[in-house]
């Protein structure tokens, strides 16, 4: 199956053409709608994280998102050329805590741990950093029978 | 360009704000000008209706988050009303309905304000 490519800006205001571009690539090869609905916001919280934290809202930085399907798997890697991450530093989510805090964090990481089968940061400081989104699925094989 | 707008009403002590469309880090700060100019005029008694909303990623929660403290020391809360499935799957992934109370209807949700 073809690898796709999207190349964006750091704009949240891109966020709608990333979601658009990931439910087009995975709705072709007949992914399920719920599915489909877990990865597009996975891949949104990853790029949300890339712009605020990364680039730290900068807008002229570089998000290179690729599609490779395969007949097992779906999976979405982001690239991006920021500040590097250390995800292991992020503590799950206490909603209790933010309660009290007033504030939020980590909620994104979390949803998309939980929404995806695998996440994966490389990173290569001064170089490149990627988020490896992998979801498992089954595609109807046409012809079958 | 994601499409998300927002409209407020008052139905006597109780206002209320209706999404509608993507909230996400995009469109977030649409909902967080609502809640100022409501803590601003003293309106604590909030009930957000999702009935047209039909998506949301965390920097939407996150705007819940960040006023709920506030106004609850005033007296007042945010309830939550209308949401489809999908909406509350992710609001419930993150434990939400412990902190919200979430109702089927808009009218459910302004019946519990005036209970009291």
């Amino acid at each position: 199956m073809k690898i796709k490519t999207l190349n964006v800006k750091s704009r949240t205001e891109n966020l709608s053409l990333i979601r658009d571009f990931i439910n087009s690539s995975a709705t072709e090869i007949n992914i399920p709608e719920d599915i489909v609905e877990n990865i597009i916001l996975a891949v949104d919280e990853a790029c949300t994280n890339i712009i605020k934290h990364a680039y730290k809202y900068s807008p002229d930085g570089d998000i290179l998102i690729k599609v490779k399907p395969s007949s097992t798997k779906f999976v979405v890697s982001i690239i991006d050329n920021g500040i590097s991450f250390e995800p292991d530093t992020v503590p799950e989510p206490d909603l209790q805590k933010y309660y009290r805090q007033r504030r939020v964090g980590g909620l994104g990481i979390y949803l998309m741990k939980t929404l995806m089968d695998e996440v994966k940061y490389i990173s290569k400081p001064g170089k490149y950093n990627e988020v490896l989104l992998s979801k498992n699925i089954k595609v109807a094989k046409k012809n079958a029978g | 360009m994601a499409e998300f707008s927002t409209s407020v009403k008052d139905k006597g002590d109780v206002s209320i704000i209706s999404l509608k469309g993507f909230l996400d880090a995009h469109t977030a700060p649409i909902l967080e000008t609502n809640f100022v100019e409501l803590i601003n005029k003293n309106r604590y008694k909030i009930v957000v209706d999702f009935n047209e909303l039909a998506y949301i990623s965390s920097a939407g929660l996150g705007v819940f988050m960040a006023f709920i403290e506030k106004i609850r020391e005033n007296n007042g809360d945010i309830k939550l009303a209308s949401m489809n499935d999908k909406v509350y799957n992710i609001f419930d992934l993150l434990g939400f309905p412990l902190l919200y109370e979430i109702f089927k209807s808009e009218d459910e949700a302004i019946k519990k304000f005036l209970e009291k």
